[in-house]
């Protein structure tokens, strides 16, 4: 059975350079001596820390448990002891430093007592789910939204369709590539349990078309409960929507999750990882990272979270100097470190030097619509611009800045030099403080009634009450009125009938 | 290790709007060289002098404006402003009738509007009608064709006429245009196809013109093969040209010419593949291109069969600049996954 694919608007053909790293065998990174482990690796809440400094730990050891439901606890990538809970560079593009957790390694990697969960099939989906949350899994592809909470949905929505997406579209990027022509059986097995945990219907995993190795090895894994679908190769066909629309057709509803068209997306390094915290109980503690670009020896690592990326990059025989430009993901969406001394963490799938050359001058726009063709959720990229630049959050969100995956394609095509995706997460920023501010009007505006409400209240009230009183002293002012009348005449009446007496008397 | 937070993507095709406007200069050749080869090298001396001029003021405009001036004239917009202006003009046209021209185009409608990018109105066309507005006689003497002319003007000629001031060889050499002669000849209530048999009309439009259109045409396929220009705009021009033309022919071929020779008469081709096109002033949804042609073709011709100059083409460019907010506003295009309509 072969699946009718589809196509998105827009999109990429560009130079893939990702034979210079997708050739070889990927090799263990060597121990550090030192992991910084950010409390924050995914979205959602950080974890909080559940050991302290001075601790022995060892290595898949929980040092962080999960936070509120949006969280996953974080484990310790080799045994040691934790030297340090404090502020530490993080990759972030703020640059800011972020709560870390600092292990010094101990040398010997001795493995905490960790258990597997037999027979996955005959467990209940919510349990597995469980296992799945207590291993830190989150998405690894780069989102790193917590892996079980799109397992729950799963579970509450009828799922029609998993998708196990391998498309990696990116330049460059390698990891998952090679990690499915390595450990193919962890994926497909990995893939069978996510299955399980949503219950879905259908399930389809995705290669690109220039990955012919990785889907060799999957194709011989594979049984008729799983399909397995070349997608071609074009930027950001490994898009979450984009994905969703080649293989379904369907188009994941504006600000809507493609759970609302039946669909749940996972990552092939996130199904391997759901395999070893099944099987084995092992947390994610280590990835594979492609080091590439400038770099002498182009290659995947496997890398233990926490390691340095300028270690990563040392192990490829380089020395980053101030002539490079250090990203972490991909050329198209990847983010710029200035700083070296930064961790690996979940989310880092590739580490790319490229020569830092200098940013050529932004031009104005000059409307030629490049960025409208390539543009995959058919976005008008210069109106965009336009607004965001002027800060017209009103017209922005008209005209859908939401929808904006941030995929680049526009700046990339940019006669003009402009760095669009700049101005839209600007925008994104402008309108999300304009809400927070309208918010917090509200709320204040909301409480001044309440109080006006709670004041008009208690002056009715009064009002009321003394009415009452009122009322009712003019009540008891007539009725005694009425019996000083009723007293009076009935003296005068016996007056009146004692004088007839005695009148009558007198006769 | 770099300072500086750089965002995201770290990569680019390359592109430029210099390259862009260079690609364009260079599209327009075929059509030039077939000018020079009809009507002699006379094009090229008011093509230098408008692209002279408008480099000039261009650079004056930007020291006046304090903008980068080095990054700015290297764009070469203001270079394809004065090429596209000077193809509009007869090669005879006086040399301050340009100069006033190309000012009031690069002044007036470009950087008063805020420069490049920001110009509602197509410069080049604002400034060709600013100088038939003002310059009216000036503007009706075109190189007669070569049939019948006896010989094509010579390079001392032109030199001559652009530079002096009512140079008497001007009559012998100027002859009408086509669209000018069939509409004064339509006026007089001949047939169309009694005026078509003069010898000043050639296969299927002016003799010599329709070869330079059809040259134009050819480097605007090319544009459109290197991408420079989106295949919408010329699309609609020329097939709304061609479909009000039809239409009227059919009903009563006496008096409306054919759709052929519409096509390849004063700036249609011209306009299609290379005014119309002008990214800034066009609109930008792929819808909107559409429309943004259509309104063109169509305008051109009311203007060329019912209105006062025998060509509409700067006219309907510049109304049709006046509608792309509107249009733009109202062809947006369905976002992915956008619920209703």
């Amino acid at each position: 059975m072969t699946r009718e694919l589809h196509s998105f608007p827009g999109g990429l053909q560009m130079p893939t350079f990702k034979t210079l790293s997708d050739q070889e065998m990927s090799i263990l990174h060597p121990l550090p001596e030192r992991l910084i482990l950010p409390l924050q690796q995914h979205i959602g809440i950080p974890s909080q820390p559940c050991v302290s400094i001075g601790d022995k730990v060892l290595k898949g050891q929980t040092i962080a448990r999960a936070f509120g439901y949006v969280s996953v606890p974080m484990h310790a990538s080799t045994s040691g002891k934790i030297i340090d809970i404090g502020d530490y560079p993080v990759p972030h593009p703020s640059e800011l430093k972020a709560p870390c957790i600092v292990i010094e390694s101990d040398g010997e990697d001795k493995l905490f007592d960790i258990r597997p969960t037999n027979e996955y099939a005959s467990v209940d989906p919510k349990e597995l789910q469980d296992v799945i949350r207590e291993c830190g899994i989150i998405g690894l592809g780069g989102a790193g939204f917590p892996a079980h909470v799109k397992l729950n949905e799963g579970v509450e929505n009828a799922v029609d369709t998993l998708i196990i997406n391998g498309v990696e579209c990116e330049p460059y990027i390698t990891c998952d590539d090679r990690l499915i022509q390595e450990k193919a059986s962890y994926v497909v097995a990995g893939t069978r349990m996510i299955r399980h945990a949503v219950q879905a219907k259908h399930c389809v995993i995705a290669v690109e078309e220039d990955m012919p190795a990785a889907y060799a090895e999957l194709e011989k894994l594979i049984d008729d409960d799983i399909e397995l679908v070349k997608v071609p190769t074009r930027y950001p066909a490994g898009g979450e929507k984009q994905l969703i629309q080649v293989l379904t057709g369907k188009e994941v509803p504006s600000g809507g999750l493609p759970i609302h068209a039946g669909i749940v997306m996972h990552n092939v390094a996130t199904a391997a990882a759901v395999f070893r915290a099944v099987t084995r109980g092992e947390p994610v503690i280590s990835r594979y990272v492609t080091v590439t670009g400038l770099v002498e020896k182009s290659r995947n690592l496997q890398v233990l979270l926490g390691t340095t990326v300028k270690d990563c990059i040392k192990a490829c025989n380089f020395e980053a100097d101030e002539n490079c430009r250090v990203i972490l993901g991909g050329p198209m969406m990847g983010m710029h470190v200035t700083n070296p001394d930064v961790p690996v963490i979940k989310t880092t799938n590739c580490i790319l030097v490229q020569e830092n050359i200098p940013r050529l001058p932004e031009m104005p726009c000059i409307r030629c619509g490049n960025c409208v063709d390539v543009c995959p959720v058919n976005l008008l990229p210069q109106q965009l611009y336009w607004f965001a630049k002027t800060d017209n959050t009103e017209a922005s969100q008209r005209h859908h800045i939401f929808d904006c995956i941030e995929c680049g394609c526009c700046s990339y095509v940019c006669p003009s030099n402009i760095p669009l995706v700049q101005y839209y997460r600007y925008g994104k920023s402008q309108i999300a403080a304009e809400e927070r501010r309208r918010d917090g009007a509200d709320h204040a505006s909301a409480r001044f009634a309440a109080r006006n409400e709670r004041l008009q209240k208690d002056e009715r009230e009064k009002q009321s009450v003394k009415e009452e009183k009122r009322i009712a002293n003019q009540k008891e002012d007539k009725q005694s009125y009425i019996n000083a009348a009723v007293e009076r005449s009935k003296a005068k009446r016996a007056l009146n009938k004692k004088t007839l007496e005695d009148t009558n008397k007198d006769d | 290790m770099t300072e500086q937070f750089i965002s995201s993507p770290h990569k680019h095709d390359g592109s430029s709007v210099s390259v862009m406007m260079f690609r364009v200069c260079l599209a327009l050749l075929p059509g030039l060289l077939a000018y020079v080869w009809f009507f002699g090298a006379g094009i090229l001396i008011q093509c230098m002098l408008a692209v002279g001029f408008a480099i000039a003021i261009e650079y004056l405009m930007l020291k006046m404006r304090k903008r980068p001036v080095e990054l700015f004239l290297k764009d070469g917009s203001a270079i394809v402003t004065g090429l596209l202006f000077a193809l509009c003009l007869s090669p005879f046209t006086n040399w301050w009738i340009t100069l006033s021209g190309i000012a009031f185009a690069i002044i007036i409608a470009k950087h008063l509007y805020g420069g490049l990018g920001y110009n509602p109105f197509n410069p080049a066309m604002a400034g060709y009608v600013f100088v038939l507005l003002c310059f009216p006689a000036q503007m009706n003497s075109w190189p007669a064709s070569p049939e019948v002319a006896n010989t094509s003007p010579a390079l001392s000629d032109y030199i001559s006429i652009i530079f002096s001031n009512g140079d008497s060889s001007l009559d012998a050499l100027s002859g009408a245009t086509a669209l000018s002669q069939m509409k004064s000849q339509l006026g007089m209530m001949n047939m169309v196809s009694e005026i078509r048999i003069e010898p000043m009309f050639g296969h299927f439009a002016g003799a010599g013109w329709e070869w330079i259109s059809i040259g134009f045409m050819l480097g605007g396929i090319g544009l459109l093969v290197l991408r420079v220009i989106k295949w919408q705009i010329p699309l609609a021009v020329l097939i709304s040209m061609l479909g009000i033309s039809m239409i009227f022919n059919t009903y009563d071929s006496d008096v409306y010419a054919s759709p052929l020779f519409h096509l390849c008469s004063g700036g249609t081709l011209l306009c299609a593949f290379f005014i119309a096109t002008d990214p800034v002033t066009a609109s930008t949804t792929p819808f909107g291109r559409l429309l943004y042609g259509c309104l063109i073709g169509v305008l051109a011709y009311i203007i060329r069969c019912w209105g006062a100059y025998p060509d509409g083409i700067a006219f309907a460019v510049l109304l049709a600049n006046a509608c792309v907010p509107v249009i733009d506003h109202y062809t947006r295009p369905k976002v992915v996954g956008e619920v209703g309509s």
